[in-house]
């Protein structure tokens, strides 16, 4: 199996073709598509079912943010998500990387915050989910294009000590 | 996704059915808002048949939280299952609405 390496944490992605590939349009009717392959390739990585539902629900929102704030609902524009295990060594997965890119207008990715919990409102919800449910989440403009975001996301199968000092606690 | 919206003496069901994404979420904010018209002393969400809900789901139901308190109408979710519930703890807002078992609880809560 080929090693996604441990370098995906600042955002790098791995030299190495994904294991899967998914591309699909803009349109919110291929969410839920998406989102079952991506929770039954977790479940072969390794991940119980309760981190494989957040994965997907990761990757979910992220697809959401694209639709509705990269492609402004558009339902014409392509996304692109690919998957690796990250290997470490051992008999199985350490985790998983998910990789999103798109071709919609670029932002400061500095500007792609989470809100505040205490503000109960509708919406906004999405980066601050992923944040939560994801070991890192990485956002930046796709290099030598004029278009495009890439997300890079990465999951341990034991990141419970990591999201704990994280925290603080 | 399916919705359905039943009037009963002094209380509204809205009972979705599938997931709810954004794909649908827009159906469920118009159940909830008609749901809502007349000011009913009591609104419940019946989640049973749910496995499944996105930001843009919990969007819908925080609108009609709000919708709820301007009118003073009572919004009640229950038979939340795993999946679902677990968003509304990562959000945080499991404190923020009245989440309950069942219906019969759901009717006195």
């Amino acid at each position: 199996m080929a090693s996604a390496g441990q370098s995906t944490d600042n955002g790098t992605v791995p030299g190495v073709d994904p294991h899967v590939t998914i591309e699909l349009l803009s349109q919110p009717r291929y969410l839920s598509g998406a989102r079952d392959l991506v929770a039954a390739v977790s479940k072969r990585f390794g991940f119980n079912d309760s981190d494989c539902g957040r994965i997907s629900l990761a990757v979910d929102e992220a697809l959401c943010n694209v639709i509705r704030h990269g492609y402004d609902r558009s339902p014409d524009g392509r996304i692109w998500v690919r998957v690796w295990p990250i290997e470490e060594g051992g008999e199985k997965p350490a985790g998983i990387c998910v990789v999103i890119d798109d071709e919609a207008a670029q932002v400061d990715p500095t500007i792609i915050k989470g809100r505040d919990l205490d503000d109960v409102r509708p919406g906004g919800l999405g980066v601050y989910i992923m944040r939560e449910v994801m070991t890192s989440v990485h956002f930046e403009r796709r290099s030598g294009q004029d278009m495009g975001m890439r997300l890079v996301m990465t999951k341990l199968i034991d990141d419970q000590s990591e999201k704990a000092a994280r925290h603080g606690s | 996704m399916e919705v359905s919206v039943e009037r009963r003496d002094g209380f509204v069901v809205v009972a979705p059915e599938g997931d709810v994404d954004l794909s649908c979420a827009r159906d469920l904010q118009q159940s909830l808002r008609e749901a809502m018209e007349g000011s009913p002393a009591r609104v419940i969400v019946d989640l049973e048949r749910v496995p499944y809900m996105d930001s843009s789901g919990v969007a819908t139901l925080v609108e009609a939280m709000q919708i709820a308190r301007k009118q003073s109408t009572k919004l009640v979710l229950c038979a939340m299952q795993d999946k679902v519930r677990s968003i509304f703890e990562i959000a945080r807002l499991d404190r923020v609405f009245t989440i309950v078992q069942d219906m019969e609880e759901a009717s006195t809560a």
